[in-house]
């Protein structure tokens, strides 16, 4: 036999010897459990998967954000230094031209990002530091700014999942045979 | 030059295009000769030679060896371009210069590096990566186990959606390789296939969607088809030879190969099996592409096929009339680069350059051609060819595709869109200067 025939599925199979529970179960990775899963599991899907528990408005929205955000976004949202901090309101018709600057009104198709984001990744020096009911706030604020949903809208694992982006349904994915 | 062999009866060779371009076999140990010669000789004087003394670093015992050799003191000035040097709460980006670089390989400290949110300093020991979601059996690794594999090893280009992008200006800025295309690196990568670990876990059939994620500051998570895992994709452990550089993935990262370069997520934690995609932040924004019209593309993955010349380029000068190789790197998503034309005249004539070997797939090729500069203008410019039939686009056909940006672009450091991979062209005046050009 070829050595060069020899996939590595293969070596696996022989090392682990007819004893083995399966041809692919080298040992080697450490089963979890659920509960172990769970602290990992923070990514939110735009249909609302992996929400947590919690809510927030607005108006609530506000206060954390000039405490937390606008040293960097500038005062509600207006902006920092340019420009590395954009404002976070509003924004051109992407028919304006390639460079137009994507913002959450033009650009994102779910609002569920805005939410997965800020909890990952904000504030920039102090990732994850929010509570759910902070981040739920601070997206209803920033959606609430864009009038994307109204001043008074509470954001939950019901609601934010719910709202109607404008430039949803205006991608095109080149290369669909690589799915 | 007096070692060149000149056999008698070797074959002549003529000019491959127009304004000097020299066949390709020339000079490549083919024992070839060019029609006319290469460029009259230097002259030989009759003074008396001066006498030779040994240079100081001959006569005196060298330096201590250290434990890890870095490059020559000579060579201080062949380093990354840094876009945010002091650590500014935003995106820091390092460029590689490939203008002072040879062959393919990207030496590890000069490969290029984006991070959004600092340079994380892992500890291997602390790191876990995670697979869940549509899989049997949850499964976590660490550097230790999944060094216990058999690893694979491949050449891969990793290239950012970004690279290139000042491009899109509708005037040529007047800057280096390095600052244009300094976004693409290439390295050997030695890991375990995402395959063999997913189907470890017993991956469902029906998933369709991975999404990766990183332990830098910003958790940056990419989706990625799960037809990409089972195609070529890594989780690499070894940069050249040592493991990850902190920039680029200390001490695991996704490589997918002739893929987005933010899809490649470094300091992997995590990959989740799931049905649909999750829409993050950066494949939601930064790494999608307004289209003329208003139209975007989002999941686009594919850095397609490209090349550009890095010898003779902008912020060099050619001192003389006479021989030079014109050099360049070309790869492609897709597969591997079958051919690189290049000019000298614009795009009026093209000749074939020679292909450095071995040519790897999704992996930098270089290209290189002789050319004899007779001291007129001329415009070099190179044109990339792959093995599934794509060719690089002309600058009208890219632009007529994908349009150009509205308003200045005024630094090399802006991205007024992304996916550009058409032709670059040098121009060279009758003094030597080098100028960006579109033409």
């Amino acid at each position: 036999m070829s050595m060069h025939r020899i996939t590595a599925a293969s070596v696996l199979a022989f090392a682990l010897g007819a004893g083995a529970a399966s041809a692919q179960d080298t040992g080697l990775g450490k089963p979890l459990t659920e509960s172990d899963i769970k602290q990992w599991d923070i990514a939110v899907l735009p249909d609302g998967t992996n929400l947590p528990p919690g809510s927030g408005t607005a108006e609530q929205g506000a206060k954390i954000f000039a405490q937390k955000c606008s040293a960097c976004h500038g005062d509600a949202a207006k902006g920092g230094i340019a420009p590395y901090y954009p404002t976070l309101i509003g924004g051109q018709p992407l028919t304006n031209g390639i460079d137009t600057v994507k913002t959450i009104a033009n650009y994102y198709a779910y609002a569920t990002t805005i939410f997965d984001y800020v909890r990952r990744a904000m504030p920039y020096n102090m990732p994850r530091s929010l509570s759910d009911d902070e981040v739920y706030a601070l997206t209803a604020y920033i959606l609430a700014l864009n009038k994307l949903i109204g001043d008074g809208d509470v954001m939950d694992a019901k609601t934010l999942p719910q709202v109607k982006m404008p430039n949803r349904d205006n991608f095109i994915m080149p290369y669909p045979d690589r799915l | 030059m007096s070692h060149w062999r000149r056999r008698r009866g070797a074959p002549v060779l003529d000019f491959a295009a127009a304004n000097g371009l020299i066949d390709r076999r020339a000079l490549l140990g083919s024992g070839m000769t060019i029609a006319g010669g290469l460029a009259a000789a230097a002259s030989v004087t009759g003074a008396a030679a001066e006498p030779l003394a040994d240079a100081p670093w001959s006569i005196a015992v060298g330096d201590v060896m250290p434990a890890v050799q870095t490059p020559s003191a000579f060579e201080k000035d062949v380093t990354r371009a840094l876009s945010n040097p002091n650590g500014e709460f935003r995106t820091s980006h390092a460029r590689t210069p490939h203008h002072r670089l040879g062959g393919t390989i990207t030496p590890n400290g000069l490969h290029f590096s984006i991070n959004h949110g600092g340079v994380p300093n892992i500890d291997p020991a602390g790191h876990k990566l995670v697979i869940h979601g549509m899989v049997r059996r949850p499964l976590e690794f660490t550097l230790e186990s999944l060094s216990r594999y058999p690893l694979v090893t491949r050449t891969a280009f990793v290239e950012c959606a970004g690279n290139s992008a000042p491009m899109f200006a509708q005037e040529p800025l007047q800057t280096t390789v390095q600052m244009l295309h300094g976004l693409v690196s290439n390295a050997e990568w030695t890991g375990v296939p995402l395959s063999t670990l997913l189907d470890e876990a017993g991956i469902d059939p029906t998933a369709k969607w991975l999404v990766a994620e990183g332990a830098d500051a910003q958790f940056l998570d990419r989706s990625v088809p799960v037809k990409k895992a089972y195609d070529d994709a890594l989780i690499a452990i070894y940069q050249n030879g040592e493991h990850l550089m902190p920039g680029n993935g200390y001490p695991m990262r996704l490589l997918l190969p002739g893929y987005q370069g933010n899809m490649n997520v470094k300091y992997l934690r995590r990959i989740i099996v799931i049905d649909q995609p999750a829409y993050s932040y950066f494949e939601t924004k930064n790494y999608s592409q307004i289209l003329p019209g208003g139209k975007t593309w989002r999941y686009h993955f594919l850095m397609e096929v490209k090349s550009f010349i890095s010898q003779p380029s902008y912020g060099s000068s050619l001192k003389q009339p006479g021989l030079y190789a014109i050099s360049g790197l070309a790869y492609s998503g897709t597969g591997r680069i079958v051919k690189v034309m290049v000019s000298a005249d614009g795009g009026k004539s093209w000749g074939e350059a020679a292909l450095q070997g071995p040519i790897h797939e999704k992996a930098f090729t270089r290209f290189v051609m002789p050319w004899r500069w007779d001291g007129q203008p001329a415009i070099l410019q190179s044109r990339a060819y792959d093995d599934g039939g794509n060719v690089q686009p002309l600058r009208a056909e890219f632009v007529a595709m994908r349009g150009e940006a509205t308003r200045p672009v005024t630094t090399p450091l802006t991205f007024p869109n992304q996916h550009y991979n058409s032709i670059t062209s040098w121009a060279v005046d009758s003094t030597g200067a080098i100028k960006h050009v579109y033409a």
